[in-house]
């Protein structure tokens, strides 16, 4: 049995980091949006089993709100609102795609390394699940460097916040004070992006920071 | 008085949500500000008896020495600033570049911010700490973007990125000193309360804590503005009101740098973890010496003074960062005149810029021939700020200098390399804005000069005499910081 625990929640933590290479190469916005969804899928199962294997029933509150906020409303609203702000379907990108997924192989094998070295205290699971969140964390960071389009820098943004509540999780006992307030706080951050990318959109007929940088401050 | 003091924690943290409920609802921007000035004085007179009722810490609210000064400085700058915000508003008004919608969501927002800062301030659960800061973050996002213009919306929106990215490291620093703390204090709560985690910290696995501790400077640092994670701040103070401008510059970079100094105590009490303070004073003398180089090349006049914060921040991590009785206690000085100084200053510069209809440093020219008041300001600000004598800034960078030249000699250089750098790029501007040929629209000001002469006099005062009750506190906050 805790064999099998083990490895169920390393192929979701792993999962996670899969799905977060599968981020890093969509071209288009509505695959970019599926992709997001699939991977808070994962997550919130990832969380769930925490739940099982920990025996903490408060993460299932915060799979649940994984589930719901993330896998179901954020993706349908972004979904909608790309639609009909008619947008770019395709994803700009700053770095060309071999580079940027060379780049992601780097940084997940930088995490591997620092985190597998400092946590040789811990136990396993955690050490695993750290090192998986924290590669989730860079590539977000990754994905949120290589973009030019709004949408897809917030979809960075949120696959980033996935690897931090893959990490609260996986942390043992964490206070159910913090993976809330990481819920919460998605809730606003998209509250704050939506009437961002309203704003921008009244002004530039396109979400696209491309078209922002020409509004650079100083002129002179 | 007596319940202000019996309550006045209660009062701190509660007390600005109760007002930004109130003023979201209200209408007539007249009582609205008059209502965020009278509770934002209410909140400063509750933080001054905390000097004296000092309330019992607990599992999720610590008032020590430390943070009653970060406490007292940030509501009496809050209150100095709604002040200024009152007088600041009501042009804006009449030239409709905010609506009264837009000013009811603004004082809102305003009371928010400071609640979010009180709670960072004085929580003890470094979970919480963190949720304050976010929700400080948003708050000022929202209000950079109020202007609505394209370059508003760049700077909140590059604001918003950066914060959050900063502010996700933090989260992770966090969940990493968790892990260090669960062996030792166990599981739940404990992990987090500060209090227990200085207590146990000398047993945590030293590792594990220096990891945690590049995240929480990278990401904490992101809202210090430290170089090279400061590409925000100068958008954020430029192109949002400013009295936000103010409010950033005088107290949120404080707030960020708090929670860098709680956890530099941290690292300090575990014999195993890398020393905090070489990284610290790398960031600090970078900060300062690139922020002094970029000074030079300004052409916004609030672009201008927030590189100056840039530059002002590295010279107080720097110190920190130096650690010893002398070089906190500089530190400290320097991170309360330099709030004080550079919200003076904001306050000068926007009734400037009101008057003038213009940020650009070459459209403003001879301010002392036409606003004679506010162009003196001005130059006793800047040379409050570029720290020369008398002023309290002047004070506190000669003790900086002074206690590294005789530690590390090399260091000194470079910071009075970076120190006169500053100094020459803001007198050389100084001189363009106040003296010469008058340029731009000459109008009368109507502003109120009294939250500006406050604290002018205060930095002035400062410069020549602290109250010994006061010199006391510091040098006492400064041993216990090591």
């Amino acid at each position: 049995m805790d064999r099998l625990a083990f490895d169920i929640a390393h192929f979701l933590a792993g999962g996670l980091v899969l799905i977060s290479f599968v981020l890093l190469y969509q071209d288009r916005l509505f695959a970019l949006l599926n992709a997001y969804a699939l991977q808070a899928l994962t997550l919130a199962f990832a969380v769930a089993w925490q739940a099982h294997i920990q025996e903490a029933p408060h993460l299932y509150i915060t799979a649940g709100i994984t589930l719901v906020f993330k896998a179901l409303i954020i993706p349908v609203a972004l979904h909608r609102m790309v639609a009909r702000l008619g947008v770019h379907r395709e994803v700009e990108t700053v770095v060309s795609l071999v580079p940027t997924m060379l780049g992601g192989i780097g940084l997940v094998a930088l995490s591997m390394v620092v985190m597998l070295r400092v946590t040789h205290g811990a136990d396993p699971l955690t050490r695993e699940d750290l090192a998986f969140a924290l590669s989730v964390v860079l590539l977000g960071m990754l994905m949120m460097v290589t973009r030019t389009n709004a949408v897809s820098q917030v979809v960075g943004f949120m696959s980033l916040e996935n690897g931090l509540i893959l990490a609260a999780a996986a942390a043992k006992g964490m206070p159910l004070v913090v993976e809330i307030s990481v819920a919460f706080s998605v809730l606003i951050a998209l509250i704050v992006i939506g009437i961002f990318l309203f704003r921008i959109r009244e002004r530039f007929d396109s979400v696209d920071l491309q078209a922002l940088d020409d509004f650079r401050g100083e002129t002179r | 008085m007596s319940a202000l003091a019996a309550y006045n924690i209660q009062i701190i943290l509660f007390l600005p949500l109760l007002t930004a409920a109130l003023l979201a609802a209200l209408k007539s921007y007249r009582v609205s500000a008059a209502i965020n000035v009278g509770s934002a004085f209410v909140t400063f007179l509750a933080a001054c008896s905390l000097l004296v009722f000092r309330p019992h810490s607990g599992r999720y609210l610590l008032i020590d020495d430390l943070n009653i000064v970060f406490v007292v400085l940030n509501t009496f700058v809050a209150f100095t600033t709604s002040a200024f915000s009152a007088s600041y508003i009501s042009h804006e008004l009449e030239t409709r570049r905010l609506t009264g919608a837009h000013l009811r969501f603004y004082h809102a927002m305003y009371q928010l911010l400071l609640g979010a800062m009180n709670l960072a301030l004085t929580a003890n659960n470094i979970g919480i700490m963190w949720v304050a800061i976010e929700v400080a973050t948003l708050t000022t996002v929202l209000m950079v973007g109020i202007y609505r213009t394209p370059q508003a919306l760049e700077a909140a929106w590059k604001y918003f990125i950066l914060g959050s990215v900063g502010i996700a490291l933090a989260l992770f620093g966090t969940i990493l000193i968790y892990m260090a703390a669960r062996p030792v204090v166990g599981e739940g709560l404990n992990g987090m309360v500060w209090t227990e985690l200085i207590q146990h910290v000398a047993a945590f696995d030293p590792a594990l804590l220096n990891l945690a501790f590049v995240f929480l400077l990278l990401g904490y640092g992101t809202k210090v503005g430290l170089a090279p994670l400061h590409a925000w701040l100068p958008d954020a103070h430029a192109e949002g009101p400013t009295p936000i401008s103010a409010v950033l510059s005088g107290l949120l970079l404080n707030v960020a740098l708090y929670a860098v100094l709680r956890f530099k105590l941290l690292m300090a009490a575990n014999a195993g973890a890398i020393a905090p303070g070489p990284l610290m004073v790398a960031l600090g003398l970078l900060s300062l010496v690139f922020a002094g180089f970029m000074l030079y090349r300004r052409g916004d006049i609030k672009r201008l003074f927030a590189y100056s914060s840039i530059e002002h921040m590295g010279i107080i991590v720097f110190a920190f960062g130096m650690g010893g009785a002398i070089a906190n206690f500089a530190g400290l000085l320097h991170m309360t005149m330099h709030s004080l100084t550079k919200s003076a200053i904001f306050f000068a510069v926007g009734h400037i810029t009101q008057v003038k209809g213009t940020q650009q440093i070459a459209d403003i020219r001879g301010l002392t021939t036409t606003h004679p008041f506010l162009g003196w300001a001005l130059v006793v600000g800047v040379i409050a700020i570029a720290g020369l004598p008398p002023a309290g800034v002047f004070m506190s960078e000669f003790l900086i200098v002074s206690s590294t030249i005789s530690r590390a000699p090399i260091l000194a250089v470079i910071l009075v390399i970076g120190l006169l750098v500053a100094f020459g790029a803001l007198l050389l501007r100084l001189h363009g804005l106040a003296f010469g040929e008058p340029k731009g629209e000459t109008g009368p000001v109507h502003a109120s000069y009294l939250p500006l002469a406050a604290h002018l006099s205060l930095v002035l005062v400062a410069g020549v005499y602290l109250p010994p009750p006061l010199v006391a506190w510091f040098q006492h906050i400064a041993t216990s910081l090591h």
